[in-house]
Order: structure tokens, then C-alpha cells, then sequence
């Protein structure tokens, strides 16, 4: 195979941060190479760098590039619309945008307006973008971070396909599972050095951890007895546009299912803050109680971890302490026992800021997602919904938001947890229900929630 | 900015040698404190996302009206100038934050609206103030006894309530060359009493209430500060009540100092009070800003005004080096804050 890009000792320092340290990197034509390691470790560094010198590279970034009020093929010619007579094309665009979709069999309308897309065929659009420039180099940044695990399998089928016509592909992800499962060679990024190159075959999941991190993590999830719980049940949900749902005192009940089979919507519903919700009657420790609003929530002691960080979670241009007493500040008698209560939080989630008036927007993800769980624990929530916890943060933030989870439903929370991430749900719920099409459409105890029998019904072949 | 107010400061008392007299001082603080009440009441709303460009022309109804009803005495005719605020302000409010019409939208609607509201009532006609305590409140002066009275007071508050010691030492000394310097040309002005008071209060409630907290959360993340608990269209509403209630004091405060209500008074007021605000460190987009720089955006853009009068300056030239030194500073603002 022939060298499509070859970087040798590249070197990048911003003030006070060396970010890349000599690191080597090359890419052949027909392969694979992925490119792990933990946030911060020079990953969108490297490939910032690499774009700068080499214009040629298709890069899709994992946050989306698309107008959302542009159609499909506005998006996938932005910048480059065909044009006759200096007008735009737009039957010329539109078949262009169709042979690139069908060419990865993604079957999407090209006339679609983006926004009305999930998130995950949002993500296709964009690399068929990418392609549309007919690239021989691309480069995918955390591509998977948005999709469910059925949707990333349509991605693997199509980067294989990529790969089998000659492309060169560079895969950056956090998600060893499927970097194992589709890379040809794996690089390990470690505080901006290469660690390691080496073919995927000779390598497994714990080695590339170790050398992520730089220590042996022999156990992501926190291993515990799960038998079922037998305590009483404290959140009760009945028909919330057509769900109903309890979690018991100390349990991590696990919601899984695809991404729009509305499982973030049923969070938001039950946190009062979905206008178009219907129906739902809502009980906490048997008590009747109204959900309209999440004033309404957080008075009942439901506490809600909403996805996406950036926009509905962090005041990110504000500080550390007004972020942390953000939902619980009518709480606090003064200002010494608000800051009091900050800086208890901040220690207790080994929260790594220099000050409580340190800008949230400067902490590294994983610190801001700890930010936004020790807010909604100064709230002193007898329930807490999880909705995507974990996406976008580093390995070891990672390990210490599951001993949170785990440690909070020891101490006897009720717990619900969202996540597309299978290992996750499997990993720590004491038991599982799966949502498909807006229905329950199975639930397993601990013991039978394995991942084949989830993704079965996630996917609508078991109905309940 | 302080840097530059400075600088500004110097460079008319070299040009004109009378910049820095009290009693020009005293005057240049007058004229600022019209303005002053206006950004403060207008840092409400910009921090939480919002803008409000009636202020203007709600300047000239709620002045129109309250020298309208003098006849029922001092009291009723304040009261209804600050009522009329209050009220137009909670209009708007209210369309904004449940209506959902964007606020720049709302607002250039009561531009128009409050101006021919006055212009219908007072049938274009200027009327004049009558009261002789409505007119003191824009002119009148302290006994130089009562002010120092007020400047220990306000060095006593400092004391008590900052944390800041070196904040506290430099805001003393400020207090005590400013009372120093108004007792020398007679006392200090009333209007400019109003205007800190209102600042020390819209102050307190920015850094210390739970109310002027969550208007910052909203400008920052409305999102998030709704999932938080927060009841974002209340507290806009309440935003915009309270600069209207502002709008109504400086109206006071602007037809007690000219003598007279006219129709077309405080034309162009609010983009004073929007200037003042973002020269004062005040982002547009929500989240960020704080009174004492709004105030301080209000002092240099009435420096301006005011050194360049002295100056002679022709008002055509006045108009361009005023547009100039706004957008110059916000620049000089936002490259400084990329390169942190």
C-alpha cells in the first residue's frame, strides 16, 4: 500500500501548553488508522495541523458543520455550488447530492431540510459532504459520538466500503470497541507524544487504557452485587405520551434504544420541560405530585443531567461557583454558605478547577460534565435522570462519573440512566428497559439484559 | 477603560485648562447623570440577552406626562412618570418573554409608539415645569454639610459590605475628592446624588440577589438556566419593568434640568444608554456586564460631550468622533479578549 500523508516529528505549542510533542503519524492509501487517546492528548491538535498544511484532507469534526436550515444538497455543496451562468444549478446539485448518497447507501432524500435529521443521520450527511469533494483522505473526528450503536454500524459498513475503493482514512475516536472492530492500525496519543503504532490485531482493549492513561485501569465499571432491588419504589411515571416507568430506592434503572426513539424526549417530559408533553401523572415516594414546569421537578427532588453539556447544561462564560448554585441558590441563607457548599462540591467530584471563579468554558469537558452533576447534587435530589452522562469525556473522566453513579445509588438514590453507549447501560443499571418507536418495548433484569437481547428490541424484533 | 477615561481627562484640561475645574466637573457629571440611570436600567436587560431602544422616546412620554399632571402636586406627578415606565416597560416585556417576539423588534415598536403617544397627548407643544422642587431635582445642589454627610455614609457602607479591601481604599479616595471638588463649586449636584443611589442599588442587586444572578445565567444560556429551574420569561419581564421604572426616574431627572417637557425629548437617549453599557465591557450576547461599567461608560461618552463643547467642536464632527470612539473600544475589547 502506498503512503497517503506522512507526518514526521510535528510539534505545536501554545502559551504554557506543549500540545504536540515530535509526534509521527502516516497514512496509507486502502487502510485505517486510528487515532485514540484521551481529551487533551493532541488528537484535534494533530489533525488541525495536518489540515493547515495539507488543504486536500476531507475532515468531518465532531461538532456539525451544517446549515440546519440549508436542504441536504445546500449542505453537501456549500461553498461549491454548481452554477451556470453564475446562478446556482440546483438540478445539478440535487443529482450531485443524490449519486454521493447513493454511493453510501444512505438513504436520505437530498431535498430534506438538515434540521428536521436526527442527530445521527446529520452526522452522515456530513461525511457525505466530505466525500462529495471525491477525497482520497479523510479524516473522522469522534464520528460515532452522536450515534447509536445500530447507526454506527451503517458508518463502519460505509468507511469499509471507503477503504476497500483506496481511500485513507484517519479515525479518531474514544470508543475502543469499534476502533478495535474497524482499524487497520491503531496510534496511541498520550499528553501530545505517540505512544505507540501498531497493526489492530496485536492489540486489546486493556493495553490501549493503560496506555491512554498511563496506568492500569483493570475494571472500568464498578464491580457490586446487583441482585434486583426489593426497596420501595420512589419515582413512578404513568403514561408520559404513552410510557410509564418506577425506579426504586438505590436502583439505576437503564433506558436503551436508539437515538430519536425518544428517550431524551421522555427525560425531558418528565422533567416538565417539554411543552408539547401531553399525558403523564407522576408519583414521588407514592406521593402524587405536578410536573409542569422544572421548577416543578426540582421542588418534587428530581435533579436532571441533561445531554449536550455546551447547551443545555454549563453557563459557560460564567464561573465555576455561579454554574455549581446554579438550580439550588434560593437554598443558601448567604454568600459564605453558598461558597461553602461550592467548594464541598468541587471536592467531593474532584472537580480540577484553579478557583470556584474559574470560567466553566475553560475546564476540559469531563470537568464540566462533573460541574453540571454537582449542581444538580446540591439540590438534594431524591431522583436523578442521566441523559448521556459520559459523551465526549476522556477515559478516566469516564471511570470517575461511574463510581459516582454507582455511589449515589449505594447511598440510596433512584437513578435514571440514558446512554447510547450499550456497555454503559449494561454496565451499571440494576436493571434495563428499551425503548423503541416511543414505546417500552422490553425490560430485562440485570441478569438478562445482555447486549444482543437489548439491541433486539432496541431495534423492534421483540416487542414487550 | 479607567486607562482611557484618564487619558481622555488629560487631554481636554491640557487642550482647554478649565476641564478638571469643579465647577466644569460638576457640570459634566450633571449632564451624565440622565444617561448614567438610563445604561443602568439598561445593563438589566442586555445581560439577559435582550436590548430595549424605546428608552428614547419613553424618556419623553413619561417627562411629557409628568409634567402634565403637576397640577395634582409633586408626588402624584413622579409617581405617574415612573407608573407610565413601569408600565410600557412590563409591555414589552411581556411580548417579549411570552409573546416571543424578539426584543429588538418589540422595542423599535414602542420607539415609535411612545413618541407618537406624546406627540398626541401634549399636542406638540412644549410645556413647562411649575413645581420648584421638580426643577431643583435636576439642578439643585447639596449644602456642602449634607454631602460630606452622604460621601461618610457611603464610605461606611463600603466598609461594611466589600470584601475587597483595595477596592474599597480606591473607591474611598474617589468619594472623597469627589465630594472635595463638588463642595468646592457649591455642593453636590442632586441629579447626581439620584444617579448613585440608583447605581449603588442596581449594584446590589446584580452581585447579590438571586434575581440579578439568574438574569445573568439567562443571557448566558437560556437553555440551561430553564432546566435549572429558573423561570426565564418572568425574570425578563421583570428586567424590562425595571428599566422602565429607570426610564421614568431619569425622565424626571432630564425635565427637571432643562425646565420644560418637550415632545421630542430624549431623542436618540437609548443609544446612549446602549453605548454607555458596551463601552463599559458589556456583551450584546447575554451574560456579561456589570453597573459600575456601564457607569463608567457613561462618564466617558459624557467626557466627550463635554470636552468637545469646550472645545467648540462642530456638532457634525462631535457625531463622528462619538461613533468612532464606540466602536474603537468595543474592538479594542474583543481583540484584547482573543488573545486571552
Amino acid at each position: 500500500m502506498t503512503l497517503a500523508l506522512e507526518l514526521r516529528e510535528v510539534s505545536k505549542r501554545y502559551p504554557g501548553v506543549l500540545a504536540l510533542d515530535r509526534v509521527s503519524f502516516d497514512l496509507r492509501f486502502g487502510e485505517i488508522h486510528a487515532l485514540v487517546g484521551e481529551n487533551g492528548a493532541g488528537k484535534s491538535t494533530l489533525v488541525k495541523v495536518a489540515v493547515a498544511m495539507i488543504p486536500e484532507i476531507a475532515v468531518v469534526y465532531q461538532e456539525l458543520s451544517l446549515v440546519p436550515e440549508f436542504s441536504i444538497a445546500e449542505n453537501i455543496f456549500l461553498g461549491r455550488e454548481p452554477r451556470r451562468f453564475g446562478i446556482i444549478d440546483r438540478d445539478a446539485m440535487i443529482a450531485g447530492a443524490r449519486r454521493v448518497l447513493d454511493q453510501l447507501q444512505i438513504d436520505l432524500d437530498p431535498h430534506t431540510i438538515t434540521n428536521t435529521l436526527g442527530i445521527g443521520q446529520q452526522h452522515l450527511v456530513e461525511i457525505a459532504k466530505a466525500l462529495a469533494r471525491d477525497a482520497t483522505i479523510l479524516v473522522l473526528d469522534e464520528p460515532t459520538a452522536a450515534l447509536t450503536d445500530a447507526e454506527a454500524g451503517v458508518l463502519f459498513g460505509i468507511l469499509e466500503r471507503l477503504r476497500a475503493s483506496g481511500v485513507a482514512i484517519a479515525y479518531i475516536s474514544h470508543k475502543l470497541g469499534e476502533v478495535l472492530r474497524i482499524a487497520d492500525r491503531i496510534t496511541v496519543l498520550r499528553d501530545g507524544r505517540a505512544i505507540s503504532t501498531d497493526d489492530a490485531s496485536a492489540l486489546d482493549a486493556p493495553t490501549l487504557i493503560t496506555r491512554m492513561v498511563g496506568r492500569a485501569v483493570s475494571e472500568l465499571f464498578p464491580v457490586e452485587d446487583r441482585r434486583p432491588r426489593l426497596s420501595e419504589v420512589i419515582f413512578e411515571a404513568r403514561n408520559v405520551n404513552g410510557i410509564s416507568l418506577n425506579v426504586r430506592r438505590g436502583e439505576v434503572l437503564g433506558i436503551a434504544g436508539l437515538v430519536g426513539a425518544g428517550r431524551s424526549d421522555l427525560l425531558m417530559a418528565m422533567f416538565g420541560a417539554d411543552p408539547e408533553r401531553t399525558s403523564g401523572e407522576f408519583f414521588v415516594e407514592g406521593k402524587r405530585v405536578t410536573i409542569n414546569s422544572p421548577a416543578d421537578a426540582i421542588a418534587a427532588g428530581i435533579a436532571f443531567v441533561t445531554e449536550d453539556r455546551k447547551r443545555y447544561g454549563v453557563l459557560l462564560d460564567q464561573t465555576v461557583n455561579m454554574n455549581l448554585t446554579l438550580a439550588s441558590l434560593r437554598r443558601f441563607a448567604n454568600r459564605d454558605d453558598e461558597i461553602a457548599a461550592s467548594q464541598r462540591a468541587v471536592d467531593e467530584l474532584r472537580i480540577k478547577t484553579t478557583s470556584l471563579f474559574t470560567i466553566a468554558g475553560t475546564l476540559s469537558g469531563g470537568n464540566q460534565q462533573k460541574v453540571v452533576l454537582a449542581k444538580w447534587l446540591l439540590t438534594n435530589p431524591k431522583v436523578l435522570l442521566l441523559d448521556e452522562p459520559t459523551r465526549g469525556i476522556d477515559v478516566g473522566a469516564k471511570q470517575e462519573i461511574y463510581q459516582q453513579i454507582r455511589r449515589l445509588a449505594s447511598e440510596g438514590m433512584a437513578i435514571v440512566l440514558v446512554s447510547s453507549e450499550l456497555p454503559e447501560v449494561l454496565g451499571l443499571s440494576d436493571r434495563v428497559i428499551v425503548i423503541h418507536k416511543g414505546r417500552v418495548a422490553a425490560e430485562f433484569a440485570r441478569a438478562d439484559a445482555t447486549a444482543e437481547n437489548v439491541m433486539a428490541a432496541a431495534t423492534g424484533q421483540v416487542t414487550a | 477603560m479607567v486607562i482611557a477615561l484618564v487619558a481622555i481627562w488629560i487631554f481636554f484640561e491640557v487642550r482647554t485648562g478649565i476641564f478638571l475645574h469643579p465647577v466644569n466637573m460638576a457640570n459634566l457629571l450633571k449632564q451624565m447623570s440622565v444617561t448614567g440611570v438610563l445604561a443602568v436600567g439598561m445593563l438589566f436587560v442586555i445581560v439577559s440577552r435582550q436590548i430595549d431602544l424605546s428608552v428614547g422616546s419613553l424618556v419623553g412620554l413619561a417627562g411629557g406626562i409628568a409634567a402634565m399632571t403637576q397640577g395634582a402636586g409633586l408626588a402624584a406627578s413622579f409617581l405617574c412618570a415612573i407608573a407610565i415606565g413601569v408600565i410600557a416597560g412590563a409591555l414589552q416585556g411581556a411580548l417579549v418573554a411570552y409573546a416571543n417576539i424578539p426584543s429588538f423588534i418589540v422595542t423599535l415598536g414602542g420607539l415609535l409608539t411612545w413618541r407618537g403617544v406624546i406627540l398626541y397627548l401634549s399636542k406638540g407643544e412644549t410645556i413647562p415645569v411649575r413645581l420648584p422642587v421638580f426643577r431643583m431635582l435636576g439642578v439643585a445642589l447639596l449644602t456642602p454639610a449634607s454631602g460630606i454627610a452622604i460621601g461618610a455614609a457611603a464610605i461606611a457602607a463600603l466598609v461594611w459590605f466589600s470584601r475587597d479591601r483595595v477596592s474599597t481604599i480606591v473607591m474611598s479616595i474617589v468619594i472623597v475628592v469627589f465630594v472635595a471638588m463638588m463642595n468646592a463649586q457649591g455642593g453636590v449636584p442632586l441629579p447626581v446624588i439620584v444617579m448613585l443611589i440608583v447605581a449603588g442599588a442596581a449594584h446590589f442587586i446584580t452581585q447579590n440577589t438571586v434575581f440579578g444572578r439568574y438574569l445573568y445565567a439567562i443571557g448566558s444560556n437560556p437553555d440551561a438556566a430553564r432546566l435549572s429551574g429558573i423561570n426565564n420569561r418572568k425574570h425578563i419581564l421583570f428586567a424590562f419593568a425595571l428599566l422602565g421604572a429607570l426610564v421614568g426616574v431619569a425622565s424626571l431627572l432630564h425635565t427637571g434640568r432643562v425646565g420644560s417637557a418637550s415632545p421630542d425629548a430624549g431623542t436618540l437617549m437609548e443609544l446612549d444608554a446602549i453605548a454607555a453599557c458596551v463601552i463599559g465591557g458589556t456583551s450584546l450576547m447575554g451574560g456579561r456586564g456589570k453597573v459600575t461599567g456601564a457607569l463608567l461608560g457613561a462618564l466617558i461618552m459624557a467626557s466627550l460631550d463635554n470636552g468637545m463643547s469646550l472645545l467648540s467642536v462642530e456638532n457634525a464632527t462631535q457625531y463622528i468622533i462619538k461613533g468612532a470612539v464606540l466602536v474603537a473600544a468595543v474592538g479594542f475589547d474583543m481583540a484584547g479578549r482573543q488573545s486571552r
